[in-house]
């Protein structure tokens, strides 16, 4: 069967401050300049998901976007759209939010639901790309360990 | 090892069905998609060539060549189309955005003179594409 890579974009906004506690306030200041705001700040994230894997030669689809888009909603849109990420979710209680933390959870959160859906049927989640800004963005593609070809790719201009 | 991608769009409507299916069965797997009658989309092909850099051209390929490539194999025939009534493949194998990637890329690949067909990136809406790598 052949093999095709099905890319869905999804968009949500959310706050966050880089702040490390384990720092000092000069160091925060130092490290991550205006982002270091006490109050926060925002943007509108573009979240792009990959899945790879055979096309079901009954449907012609590798995976069916509307269980795609429930994960995504249930996974991301409900924990990430609308909030303070540093406040609101326990992701970040004791993480700093940066987009590359924050495209690293949503790998790990959207590739443990795709595995316990009992639908992805030898579908894969392949890549998650996260723009923080139309100039700024993120891929995790998973760890080593758990991941054939893994590799990792950020680009960061400003913030 | 250069990769150089051409974009063209075309228009063309479809619907999803499958005849070894019940009318039901086909309506709950594919939902508003299985309307009989069609829906159509705006599609935005992106063709990748791989290949070396001629050092007396400082070229991988003519783009000219690739884009009447891409008009005599598939403009010409799937734009402002129905593609289940009108191409024939689509006869027997659904229009999904992923049989359309495969098949650009069945059309394309034996017919490229130089370089290699790398990727075929087919953009159903700018929210939603399908990348066909020949696996």
């Amino acid at each position: 069967m052949p093999v095709a890579h099905l890319t869905r974009r999804y968009r949500f906004a959310a706050a966050h401050r880089l702040h490390n506690s384990a720092l000092s306030a000069d160091q925060n200041a130092h490290l991550y300049g205006k982002c270091n705001n006490p109050y926060g700040h925002g943007h509108n994230y573009v979240l792009e998901v990959t899945v790879v894997g055979p096309v079901d030669p009954i449907t012609g689809m590798v995976f069916d976007l509307v269980v795609l888009d429930e994960l995504v909603r249930r996974e991301v849109m409900e924990r990430f759209d609308h909030v303070h990420l540093n406040l609101d979710t326990e992701s970040f209680r004791s993480r700093v939010p940066t987009t590359e933390n924050l495209c690293v959870e949503i790998y790990n959160l959207l590739e443990a639901a795709l595995r316990d859906t009992g639908r992805a049927r030898g579908v894969q989640l392949e890549r998650v790309r996260l723009e923080e800004t139309p100039s700024n963005f993120f891929e995790f593609q998973g760890e080593p360990s758990t991941a054939p070809q893994p590799r990792q790719e950020a680009t960061h201009g400003e913030v | 090892m250069i990769y150089v991608t051409r974009r063209a769009e075309f228009s063309a409507s479809h619907y999803y069905h499958n005849p070894a299916l019940s009318p039901d069965e086909n309506r709950r797997l594919f939902g508003k998609c299985n309307n009989p009658h069609g829906h159509g989309h705006n599609y935005t092909l992106e063709v990748t060539v791989a290949g070396e850099v001629d050092p007396v051209t400082g070229m991988v390929l003519d783009l000219k060549d690739l884009k009447q490539l891409l008009e005599s194999e598939v403009m010409e025939l799937m734009d402002h189309r129905f593609l289940n009534e009108e191409v024939p493949v689509f006869r027997t194998v659904i229009p999904t955005t992923e049989n359309i990637a495969i098949e650009i890329w069945r059309r394309l690949a034996p017919k490229l003179t130089l370089g290699q067909l790398h990727r075929i990136r087919l953009y159903e809406t700018p929210d939603l594409y399908v990348d066909y790598y020949g696996d």
